[in-house]
């Protein structure tokens, strides 16, 4: 299969008045059409930077970032950032009216988004009267609304309380599979990321290189919530956890 | 139409109740001033002369009769002017400001010089440049309140949260889709506080504008009052004004109100 999104020897430098910081060194790796990769590291090895690299909010100092030809990508962030002032459809239709893309069609697609992610009923509503697992569905069908091919989610569940998490990790999953989306995640939650993915990367702390490379295989495709009461899931945790473990 | 239980109806009355009670009061303290003031200057516990009566104010206000319009509708007319220059201004100032992170670097001592600058004391310029007119009154209460509006909305403009400017970057938002979805929106509450003081500094340097050169408008009143000896009118004025001042603010919270509603607060 040829690779959506190919990294080479990506290397990034935040420069302040005081010092220059080394975030990432030197990372590569690749990405297949359908996947879902995770990258996972310690605290501060510039996870977030390389999504902002890969959705082009950032430069890299050095280093290459090659995309198939076409292709669109969407980022959701750690926190949904859902605009206090615009109700639940607005919020969702925004990365549209940005974009100038705001057709019938476009805005039906959205509609029945909301529809099949059980949000119908507050389209009208605004953000403070969702609860904390309908706000981070409503910003991934914002995300979901510019039709992207490959997503990019920054620590997506971080801001909730642990059941939410596990919820709306299999909301995500499923979600991501049915509208057959490539994804890369950032997280911090080891066992997020082995339950939810086909490959884990796994990154040495600041400045930052690829440790190690995890292809995820369980016997059968299942969702995250059952992928964790798994064997194969504690192997995997036990090995990321000891990769990690080497830096701290 | 809605069937509420019990306890929601009897909630829903304590609310009603209170907020009876809560007008109830404000009548009932303004009615027993005015008596008191009445009853004190009749009785001679205060001296009518000094301090006036709500009798002698009213007879004052009637004695001007259409005249007294023109003065009130001369100092409306100077607030009104100043102000929607002044709130306009200030609001396209402090966009540019937040457009060009540069250039509010680069003018920030120069706003603060000159909002902590005592306006009152351009007063004698600004009749030399402008002339003893509408204009200058107008010029000094925009003054007043240029900077410190500016300020404030500037401020306001720079403190909403970076996670939208994160998010409206990641959807490729060129700078004036940014001001106009995210920035604006999100302090437009703020703004219309800020508005709130910007009406009142206009009423100030309205005033003030008129203490100085004016032949007409409430300021001239009370002005007027004070060089003749007649305090009724004195203190006529500065009523007036409270109750004009007040006006403006209601009609700004007004709009205010409106918003929230909108907005499901």
């Amino acid at each position: 299969m040829k690779p959506i999104l190919s990294v080479q020897h990506l290397k990034k430098i935040y420069h302040t008045p005081k010092e220059e910081i080394v975030a990432l060194d030197d990372i590569s790796f690749t990405v297949e059409e359908g996947e879902f990769l995770s990258i996972v590291g310690p605290s501060g090895c510039g996870k977030s930077t390389i999504l902002s690299l890969l959705c082009g909010i950032l430069k890299p100092t050095s280093g290459l970032i090659q995309y198939a030809p076409s292709i669109h990508i969407a980022y959701m962030l750690q926190e949904d950032s859902l605009l206090p002032f615009r109700t639940v459809l607005e919020n969702c239709l925004l990365g549209l009216k940005i974009t100038h893309q705001l057709s019938f069609t476009n805005i039906q697609y959205v509609r029945s988004l909301l529809k099949n992610y059980g949000l119908e009923d507050f389209i009208h509503h605004y953000p403070h009267q969702l609860s904390g697992g309908m706000r981070q569905r409503c910003a991934l069908i914002r995300t979901l609304a510019l039709k992207p091919d490959i997503l990019l989610l920054d620590e997506a569940t971080s801001a909730l309380d642990y059941q939410s998490r596990l919820i709306i990790s299999d909301d995500i999953y499923n979600i991501l599979k049915k509208e057959g989306k490539t994804a890369i995640m950032v997280t911090h939650d080891i066992g997020e990321a082995i339950s939810m993915s086909d490959k884990v990367l796994v990154l040495s702390k600041r400045p930052s290189k690829v440790q190690t490379l995890y292809t995820i295989s369980f016997p059968e495709k299942e969702t995250p919530m059952k992928n964790r009461q798994k064997e194969e899931f504690q192997v995997y945790y036990n090995q990321i956890w000891r990769d990690l473990d080497v830096q701290l | 139409m809605f069937n509420y239980s019990e306890e929601h109806a009897a909630y829903l009355r304590a609310i009603r109740k209170q907020k009876f009670w809560i007008h109830f009061f404000r009548i009932f303290l303004l009615l027993f001033f005015l008596i008191f003031w009445e009853i004190s200057a009749n009785f001679g516990w205060l001296n009518p002369f000094l301090y006036s009566s709500p009798s002698r104010i009213f007879i004052t206000l009637f004695s001007l009769d259409s005249s007294l319009f023109h003065h009130i509708g001369i100092t409306l007319y100077e607030v009104l002017l100043s102000f929607l220059a002044s709130s306009f201004l200030s609001i396209v100032c402090a966009s540019f400001l937040w457009r060009f992170p540069f250039l509010a670097k680069v003018l920030d001592p120069f706003f603060t010089i000159f909002n902590s600058l005592p306006k009152v004391a351009l007063g004698p310029l600004i009749i030399i440049w402008i002339g003893a007119n509408l204009s200058s009154i107008c010029f000094m209460a925009f003054l007043i309140s240029f900077f410190t509006t500016t300020i404030t909305i500037y401020q306001q403009f720079s403190s909403v949260p970076s996670s939208y400017l994160l998010l409206m970057q990641s959807m490729k938002a060129k700078k004036y889709q940014i001001f106009w979805n995210v920035i604006f929106p999100s302090s437009l509450d703020s703004i219309l506080t800020a508005l709130k003081i910007n009406a009142a500094m206009c009423f100030i340097g309205v005033i003030m504008g008129e203490f100085l050169v004016s032949k007409k408008g409430i300021g001239y009143l009370i002005q007027y009052g004070s060089q003749v000896f007649r305090l009724d009118l004195v203190i006529s004025g500065i009523l007036l004004l409270g109750i004009l001042s007040y006006l403006f603010y209601l009609l700004i919270d007004f709009i205010q109100h409106f918003i929230h509603k909108k907005r499901g607060n």
